[in-house]
């Protein structure tokens, strides 16, 4: 093992957070916040370098062992740094969203009173995350996986003196598990069928799933070896390759959001508003569709698995793009789009198209992190209202942040011309829509569909968001008093600006205050990567040279250049987002009297509520969970294995009481144990003896 | 390091070395004028020493230990009577339950330093107790085991019954009962073994299984026998509840030893008797056990999550743990078993600690209750970050010591039947709803309650008492394969004799 930058890369954000997470009493907060981000920083200069070497050079693909981490018969997990393409695009998203988020956090948090704290697990998250991408086998991928969950429940619990957000924390950790339930089962089939869970041969011999280059030798994969097997239990059957895609997805539904295991990012919303940007947009929730990515070739191989894979991430990106419609809270206006915008990258891959939901988990890290941090400008702006119905006006006060803001918003409608070009989100979404057109795997064209459709919504609701905020006159919370959001100063910080704070201003534009510069330069270097990322980079995910930039690393799909789709397929996407931008304009600008009226009707009361999802899992799950723990306690346990068992054979307690009082006062249980211990010697000498007489 | 320990008897001054501390105390306590404070600090400190002497013991005979040897080492034996005799010896397995005892129990000891009651008393139990559970895991001789095994029972049932909390006397007679009547059965198979097969050593017991064998039906009896003792150890469903009582009503260091170290004697037992030697009849019930372990993890599960008692929650959490030991073992394959000897040495050092974080409010606040408390956090930081830690572990959180043995269990279970690896796959669902619920009762929130006001972290012996969990901890999740390595041996010996085929 010898020293690489890369293992730098990867550790040095643990060794920060751990110093930073540990030693916090001693060193204060100031090194801890400047030792995580300068880490992180140096993680960040580190794999720019690598990313650049796949895009314009010949990008080597390597792995570096570490050491063992389980070894038990084929059954074998080495903790190691894979670098190659899929890692090189995450290792520059994680890096760079990450610093910039720890740098925002800088003026964020500036009056928390647990800065340290919060920035160690911000670091270890990226450490995780990190472990997650580099992974080279499943093991070390769930190691990661699981790592950003803790992290998440952590940070989503920051403010630990919220009910609320401890509740939102463990529904977090308590959803993923019920992904991790389907994802662990699915490494298990792999390792049934394959006897190997490594993903790329390290050495010559070595079996693994994919096939790589070892010392100039190409040693094949083990994956088309699933083709044909089944597993057989009694009489039921499944084929190896749908069993394991299907198995292995159900994680990622939980980690990524996906529809019916959605209901916990939302909630997550509790954490602090850089978590929100780092984690719950730009990071931990694409690593799904990382994992499927990186198993593009199993997913190739698995019609059925794919075509699961386009539904449930098509119905995702239409039903979050219908809830985000009716919310009221600015951060869960942008956490349904995020989930809505994963089930484009979803879908994308079960259509087959790899490299476009590669290419759109990229942009949306820089233009989802910029609409969160955006929000989290707002917020802090007004004194951590979060609610738009009590916003308004704020373009004036803050017009730095509007402007990024509406770049972030353009770049998620994906606006721009076809031949022409546009902000980012173009590049990537369209990609995903003319995939989905142009494939006839199942669900394709109804994702086609759904992919539209949500395109419609997400223009009217990003435009519904920047309206509310920034448009028209303030409108102020009429509950004067703040709902604290549970950090300690945050009262000191709303005395600070108390006096103008509620005195409105004559012009109609909010109380409100631009942040410091610590918190925009975030944002003016994630605008940049919003409005260029895309033209910059699609020639490579998706274009030209494409095929030399992938190295093999995801399958491709071939002879589906841009130009053979119909007229009315390239311009759909543009004409829905004119659209929905249009009804925005009539109804938060011009009619705002109309959406307060359908505020009242029952499709809004439906889609406020969300589907009522979490009032069904709610009485299904947690209530069922309780239930059946009180039927075997209280009655199983209690009743009819005590019951029936010690208690009745007990019944003389009392008599067994009163020798015991005895045994207390006196030296008597010495001789009582010693005589035991005698008895039994005895007892066995005498069977020995009767035993060796008799032979 | 071999040569200096060559022709010394390393396992039975391991073995023995408590039981002459408890010996010493007898004799001071003759001569002492009267119990004291500074008698009783004497006392504690004495038996530290002579706990930390048995782990440096223990420490010698690991490091005479060739853990590539499949086969018994550091043997002894001293002729007794009629056949029996005095056998020691240890394999890969047994070896690495020793060092979990001696680690554990010098953490026990400095747990014990709030005991005030009958210092002395308490001691020497606690030192034979030590003996005794050395003694199981070295024992070649069946009849020596079965003393041992048994002798562990009274200790404990004192400890329990003398030193509980109120309803002890209930508990210690549920668990003296349960395991006595699952024990005589077992007494019964041994001394039936014993005469089949004309010898009472556990390697050539092992021997005469593998070549002549019992025959298939005698098998199945001797399975049901041994299984009686085993499960009520354990232990498995539906006989476990007497472990909640138990432990509710046991001082700290008393759950700790139960916990981490008298459950894995169940787990031990399977696999030194009824795996090498019964494989058929082992066979035949695998799938009963396989469907006892998964109700195990799931009944359990639920139950630990609407406990109101933070021991009765972990006890049942336990319980579902050692689920997986239980079916890892008889999935009877190299990952199943080396998943099933790994959750049992992680467990041992997980749940004990988890029983330690109780403990250090207990002491303070006199009160189990989880209602009672919230918002420790706030006071108590150092303590919640620590409790985070062994709760993460209890979750079975990758990069724990939690994690390893539930996936190999799993592994090597889905091997046999993928659908008991699914059904035991829930308890990973189930355990992050209970211990973190828990977690957020206890740890998060603001203090509500006002005798919390003046709560204080954690003391500087309490500290050193989990400094070692710490590092067990992180070390055995981070880095497995080095424990796997060495219990790998004894793995590869059971796997072939139970399947019956050389690996």
């Amino acid at each position: 093992m010898q020293f690489s930058p890369e293992i730098l890369i990867v550790l040095g954000p643990l060794f920060a957070a751990a110093i930073a997470g540990l030693l916090q009493r001693y060193i204060g907060d100031r090194v801890a916040m400047a030792l995580t981000t300068g880490s992180i920083g140096i993680s960040l200069l580190l794999s720019w370098p690598i990313f650049a070497s796949f895009v314009w050079g010949e990008g080597h693909e390597r792995v570096i062992e570490l050491f063992r981490f389980i070894d038990v018969v084929g059954f074998t997990s080495t903790w190691s740094i894979r670098i190659d393409t899929m890692s090189a695009i995450m290792l520059v998203v994680v890096n760079t969203v990450s610093f910039l988020v720890h740098l925002y956090s800088w003026g964020y948090m500036a009056e928390d009173p647990h800065k340290a704290r919060f920035f160690s697990y911000l670091s270890f998250f990226t450490f995780a995350m990190l472990a997650l991408v580099t992974a080279n086998d499943f093991l070390q991928l769930f190691f990661g996986w699981e790592g950003v969950g803790v992290a998440s429940y952590l940070l989503i619990g920051f403010w630990y003196q919220k009910r609320t957000a401890n509740d939102a924390a463990i529904k977090a950790f308590i959803t993923n598990r019920v992904g991790d339930f389907g994802f662990a089962l699915g490494v298990m089939a792999i390792f049934y069928f394959l006897g190997t869970i490594q993903f790329f041969p390290t050495e010559v011999g070595q079996s693994a799933l994919f096939a790589g280059a070892v010392d100039g030798v190409n040693v094949p994969g083990l994956l088309h070896e699933l083709e044909g097997k089944r597993l057989i239990i009694g009489t039921t059957y499944f084929d190896a390759i749908e069993l394991c895609a299907i198995l292995l997805f159900i994680g990622a539904m939980g980690k990524s959001a996906q529809f019916f295991l959605h209901v916990w990012l939302p909630d997550a919303m509790e954490g602090p508003t850089p978590v929100s940007a780092l984690i719950h947009a730009a990071t931990m929730v694409t690593a799904g569709v990382f994992m499927v990515c990186r198993l593009g070739e199993l997913y190739h191989m698995a019609p059925l698995a794919s075509g699961f894979v386009t539904i449930i991430g098509a119905t995702t990106a239409l039903f979050a793009a219908t809830v985000g419609l009716a919310q009221n809270d600015i951060k869960r206006v942008v956490a349904y789009s995020t989930c809505s915008q994963l089930g484009y990258m979803f879908f994308a891959a079960g259509v087959g198209a790899y490299n476009a939901a590669m290419f759109h988990l990229f942009t949306h890290a820089f233009f989802k992190a910029l609409l969160f941090l955006g929000a989290g400008s707002v917020i802090h702006g007004l004194h951590h209202e979060q609610d738009m119905r009590y916003m308004g006006g704020v373009r004036k006060p803050m017009m730095i942040t509007w402007a990024m803001m509406t770049i972030g918003t353009l770049a998620l409608i994906g606006f721009g011309i076809p031949g022409l070009g546009g902000f980012a989100g173009f590049y990537s979404k369209d990609a995903i829509i003319e995939a989905a057109y142009g494939s006839h795997g199942i669900g394709a064209q109804f994702a086609f569909w759904c992919g539209v459709s949500a395109a419609l919504l997400t223009s009217f609701y990003s435009w519904r968001l920047a309206f509310m905020t920034f448009e028209g006159k303030y409108r102020g919370n009429p509950n004067a008093h703040h709902d604290d959001h549970g950090h300690g100063d945050a009262h000191a910080h709303d005395d600070h600006h108390g006096h103008d704070a509620h005195a409105k201003p004559a012009d109609g534009s909010a109380p409100a205050h631009e942040s410091p510069w610590v918190m925009l330069i975030p944002l003016f270097v994630l605008a940049a990567g919003a409005i260029a990322a895309g033209a910059v980079f699609a020639p490579y995910f998706l274009g030209e040279h494409a095929e030399d930039f992938w190295h093999h690393v995801v399958p491709l799909a071939h002879g589906e250049g841009h130009h053979d789709f119909p007229a009315w397929v390239i311009w759909a996407p543009l004409t829905v987002t004119v659209t929905g931008f249009i009804f925005a304009v009539i109804f938060y600008l011009w009619q705002t009297g109309v959406p307060k009226a359908m505020a009242k009707g029952p499709v809004w009361a439906f889609l406020y509520n969300k589907w009522y999802f979490d009032e069904l899992y709610d009485f299904i799950f947690v209530k069922g969970a309780r239930a059946l723990g009180d039927l075997f306690w209280k009655v199983g346990d209690k009743r009819l294995i005590d019951g029936l068992g010690p208690d009745g054979v007990a019944a003389s307690s009392n008599f067994f009481s009163r020798h015991l009082r005895r045994l207390q006062t006196g030296f008597v249980y010495h001789y009582s144990f010693i005589m035991l211990i005698a008895a039994v010697a005895f007892g066995a000498y005498a069977i020995l003896a009767g035993i060796g007489g008799g032979r | 390091m071999s040569e200096l320990v060559a022709g010394l008897p390393i396992l039975s001054i391991v073995t023995f070395l408590p039981a002459a501390g408890a010996l010493l105390i007898l004799l001071s306590r003759m001569s002492a004028r009267g119990e004291n404070v500074g008698y009783d600090n004497g006392v504690k400190l004495l038996t530290l020493l002579v706990t930390i002497a048995t782990f440096v013991a223990s420490l010698f005979a690991f490091a005479a230990f060739d853990p590539s040897n499949p086969a018994y080492q550091l043997q002894e034996s001293i002729p007794w009577a009629f056949g029996a005799s005095y056998a020691m010896g240890v394999d890969t397995l047994a070896m690495s339950l020793v060092m979990l005892t001696t680690f554990l129990t010098p953490l026990c000891i400095l747990a014990s330093w709030v005991i005030e009651k009958q210092v002395s008393s308490y001691m020497v139990l606690f030192l034979i107790l030590e003996t005794l559970m050395i003694g199981v895991f070295c024992a070649q001789d069946i009849i020596l085991f079965y003393i041992f095994f048994e002798g562990g029972l009274i200790p404990m049932f004192i400890l329990i019954g003398v030193w509980g909390g109120e309803r002890r006397v209930y508990a210690a007679f549920k668990f003296f009962l349960y395991t006595l009547l699952g024990s005589l059965l077992m007494l019964v198979a041994i001394i039936f073994m014993i005469a089949t097969a004309g010898t009472s050593n556990i390697p050539a017991l092992t021997e005469y299984a593998q070549t002549t064998g019992f025959e298939q039906n005698v098998q199945i009896w001797l399975w049901l026998a041994f299984f009686a003792s085993f499960a009520v150890k354990m232990p498995m469903w539906p006989v476990h509840t007497w472990l909640p009582d138990a432990h509710v009503e046991a001082p700290t260091a008393a759950s700790v030893v139960l916990a981490a170290i008298l459950l894995k004697m169940g787990g031990y037992g399977f696999l030194r008797f009824s795996l090498p030697m019964f494989p058929d009849a082992s066979e035949y019930f695998r799938y009963f056990v396989f469907a006892l372990s998964v109700i195990a993890i799931v009944w359990a599960s639920l139950v630990a999550f609407r406990q109101l008692d933070m021991k009765k929650l972990i006890a049942y959490s336990s319980v579902a743990h050692m689920g997986f030991v239980t079916m890892g073992i008889f999935s009877g394959n190299e990952q199943g078993i080396q998943g099933a000897i790994f959750q049992m040495l992680s467990h041992g050092i997980i749940s004990g600690a988890l029983f330690l974080c109780v403990g250090v409010v207990y002491d303070r606040m006199h009160t189990r209750e989880i209602a009672f408390y919230g918002g420790l956090v706030n006071r108590m930081p150092v303590y919640a970050a620590i409790f985070m830690l062994f709760t993460m572990g209890n979750v079975g959180l990758p990069g724990t010591s939690g994690f390893p043995g539930e996936i190999l269990t799993m592994v090597g279970t889905f091997k046999v039947n993928a659908w008991v690896a699914a059904g035991a796959a829930l308890g990973v669902i189930f355990s992050a709803a209970y211990a973190l619920t828990l977690y957020r009762k206890v740890a998060f929130g603001v203090i509500e309650n006002p005798k919390l006001d003046k709560i204080t972290d954690l003391d500087a012996r309490e500290w050193v008492t989990f400094i070692p969990l710490i590092v067990a901890t992180l070390i055995m999740g981070l880095a497995p394969a080095y424990v796997l390595d060495f219990t790998q041996a004894s793995t590869a010996t059971i796997v072939q004799q139970f399947t019956g085929v050389a690996p």
